[in-house]
């Protein structure tokens, strides 16, 4: 038992915060925000220059092994930047494809996803019909679905790979408030689909890396508010005094750090519970997404607040988080529906 | 990073767990889950006595003073297990947790051999003489004052809020030992036996009907000018060391009551229906992640770390237990409903979960108020400006 980073961990982490903060500008950021919402260019980079995109993906399928405690570390990097990457999508995919895609699913897909030459989105729907190899339904709020090349689309408990070029797939981005990554929705009529071998093991790797995916860039988007605001705060003077040496100030600001430091336990909790096969994953999945969730929209609201009128302002990057929060308070089951799934597990469980 | 734990580690939860439980099932079974601190004391002090005959008392301390040198995840591992067996609260919290340590880093060895064995065999039970009427957020205003006389310190003044003083055989004082001195300047950390003239004990008695607290008087009390630990004028650096222990291990075994009192909430709930409201379910589950966030901050905190050193969990630890607990009273409460008003026989005393509800309206105030906290997170934690001080 040793809850702290190992060196490679540590070395992880300071590599991917240095290559978001450095490249994933706010320049670059509202660049992507007006083309679909991925920056390509920085994509490509992570995902050759670093080598990043094939974390949890065996070495011998093209990717760099390791597990979720390593994913987390990158997540909670891109958060801090709200990079505009299919990050989110592509763990996904290739999660549930090394958990449950057949070899030969594995072998076209996994190499395109790390090598990030394929982008990946996944949906849900709880109507869609599955008839003799050809799927129909609808499936909403795929993330960055408009770019998306492959479709690991969950229709009631099945899991089907879909491609976004074949017939009778229609693919409608939105306007979406959080820009840097827009929902689609997906229409299938009679659309080729291709079951994974096991489906539970794909959709459960698909949620698992979802939650830890949005929990630890939850945690790097908080931080990341909590870091610019205490900047700003000693930086800005009124009444002829810094604003953070006032104590309303200041304790807002202390309140941000207590969440987030509580939220970063919960990421890796769950990332490492979810590594080391615990009974505990499940609670601290739910408890990772629901806590973070809440912590960065809380952390977020605060970092407009506590900067003002130009807080409000689009230059400023504030609401970039706080759309980022707003959508991913949202996305993979809201707080409330993680706090019930606990609350079944402590209160309705055989006593 | 790992959560799990070792086959060896394992092993020592078996061996500790069935000692536990053969102690709570047999001999110390009247005392078994009792929740209330100043309850049963003279059953408290032999409980201490049997956990330090078989070594369990001080696991933490090194071998040579009773102790175990247990490794990080054997403390948690006891602390889990001596919750699950419902052992009692240590009486002796504050010499085994604080004063232990204390003595174990800044102590000569000549101090150690002369207080540790006494609380390694839990004979000698200690508290702690911090705060003082003028001197509570400001801890650093202390007035009570000692000087050298014949050979010893002779110490005048008052302390307050000090926890199970009238039980206990040790007090350290925190006291100005340099005249004119000003905040944390000129203090010293004292080692004084309370059995003596010059100590008198007033318990004060609580919201809640309990009387741990007391105030403390100090009227020409007396120590060995050697009954220092650290310099003269440096026991500011002592006290905060101190503190940084209350923040350490300890913690486990407090997290660990915790537990029990959220599964009594639990219970409650599924008991009386209330478990299918809705908003109960959301709090009872967010007081679930609150409780869990804890143990893994607090194993964060301890591992492979400077136990001195403050980083980002250690310093948010103390405002994030307190809070959690007023918040779990308060959800007790709202389960229980009208059931929770009523005391458990004819004395003005309370069952755990009531007695929860108006204990932990304290939690958030000894130990340094929310308040503190904040501004110490903020000024510590994140550079912010200091809180100006007054001219007085």
């Amino acid at each position: 038992m040793e809850f702290a980073f190992t060196e490679e961990q540590a070395m992880i982490a300071e590599t991917a915060r240095g290559f978001f903060a450095e490249n994933a500008t706010s320049a670059r950021t509202r660049q992507a925000m007006a083309a679909g919402g991925i920056d390509r260019a920085l994509w490509r980079s992570f995902c050759t220059e670093l080598g990043l995109a094939g974390i949890g993906v065996p070495e011998e399928l093209g990717g760099v092994g390791l597990g979720m405690v390593e994913f987390a570390l990158i997540a909670e990097a891109a958060g801090a930047q709200v990079a505009a990457l299919p990050l989110l999508g592509n763990a996904r995919a290739a999660h549930a494809l090394v958990a449950g895609g057949t070899d030969a699913q594995k072998a076209r897909w996994l190499p395109a996803l790390v090598s990030g030459e394929a982008i990946a989105t996944s949906a849900w729907s709880g109507d869609a019909v599955v008839a003799n190899g050809k799927l129909s339904g609808t499936f909403r709020f795929a993330a960055h679905g408009g770019s998306a090349d492959l479709l690991v689309l969950t229709a009631g408990e099945q899991c089907l790979l879909v491609e976004a070029s074949a017939p009778g797939v229609t693919i409608t981005p939105h306007v979406t408030m959080d820009q840097t990554r827009p929902l689609a929705t997906i229409t299938l009529d009679n659309a080729a689909a291709e079951p994974v071998a096991d489906h539970g093991e794909a959709n459960h790797a698909l949620q698992v890396t979802g939650w830890i995916c949005l929990a630890a860039e939850a945690l790097g988007g908080a931080q990341a508010t909590l870091d610019r605001t205490v900047a700003y705060s000693k930086e800005r003077v009124q009444f002829g005094r810094q604003i953070g040496s006032f104590q309303a100030y200041k304790h807002r600001l202390a309140d941000m750090m207590i969440e987030i430091e509580q939220a970063r336990s919960a990421v890796y909790w769950a990332a490492c519970a979810v590594d080391e096969g615990s009974d505990e994953a499940q609670i601290a999945l739910h408890s990772a997404k629901a806590f973070c969730a809440d912590t960065f929209h809380m952390c977020a609201g605060n970092m407009i607040q506590l900067h003002g009128g130009i807080g409000f302002t689009w230059e400023h990057d504030a609401h970039l988080f706080f759309k980022r929060a707003r959508s991913i308070s949202s996305m993979l089951g809201d707080s409330q529906w993680h706090r019930e799934q606990i609350a079944a597990l402590v209160l309705d469980a055989a006593a | 990073m790992k959560l799990g734990f070792s086959a060896e580690d394992e092993a020592f939860r078996a061996e500790c767990a069935q000692w536990l439980q053969a102690q709570m099932a047999g001999p110390f079974a009247d005392i078994r889950g009792i929740p209330n601190l100043c309850d049963e004391i003279p059953r408290r002090k032999e409980w201490e006595q049997q956990l330090a005959a078989d070594r369990w008392s001080c696991i933490g301390w090194p071998k040579a003073w009773g102790g175990r040198d247990a490794t990080l995840a054997q403390q948690v591992i006891f602390a889990e297990e001596y919750a699950r067996a419902g052992a009692p609260n240590r009486i002796n919290h504050i010499g085994v947790e604080l004063a232990g340590p204390t003595i174990l880093a800044f102590g000569s060895d000549e101090q150690k051999a002369r207080y540790l064995p006494g609380i390694a065999a839990g004979t000698q039970i200690w508290c702690q003489g911090y705060s003082e009427p003028g001197a509570g957020s400001d801890l650093a205003n202390v007035k009570t004052r000692a000087v050298l006389d014949n050979g010893d310190w002779v110490v005048n003044g008052q302390k307050v809020w000090t926890s199970l003083a009238h039980y206990s055989d040790m007090i350290f004082v925190v006291a100005r030992t340099e005249e004119g001195s000003k905040g944390p300047r000129g203090l010293s950390f004292l080692l004084m036996d309370m059995d003596q003239p010059g100590i008198d004990v007033r318990p004060i008695r609580q919201m809640n009907g309990e009387a741990e607290f007391n105030e403390t008087f100090l009227t020409d009390a007396r120590c060995p000018a050697d009954a220092m630990l650290g310099a003269a004028g440096e026991g500011w650096k002592v006290a905060m060391a101190l503190l940084a222990f209350e923040r350490g291990v300890s913690t486990l075994g407090q997290q660990m009551q915790f537990r029990n009192e959220l599964d009594a909430v639990i219970a409650a709930a599924r008991a009386n229906g209330k478990a299918a409201d809705p908003v109960l379910r959301q709090r009872i589950a967010a007081a679930e992640i609150g409780l869990r966030l804890m143990r893994y901050g607090a194993l964060r905190m301890l591992s492979g770390t400077d136990l001195a050193a403050i980083d980002g969990a250690a310093l948010t630890y103390k405002i994030q237990w307190a809070t959690w607990c007023r918040d779990l009273g308060e959800l007790a409460m709202d389960v229980l409903g009208q059931e929770g008003e009523l005391a458990r026989g004819e004395e003005y005393r309370w069952p755990t979960l009531p007695n929860l509800y108006l204990f932990s309206r304290s939690d958030t105030i000894y130990g340094g108020t929310n308040q503190i906290q904040r501004n110490q997170i903020a000024e510590r934690g994140l550079g912010l400006p200091r809180e100006p001080r007054g001219q007085a």
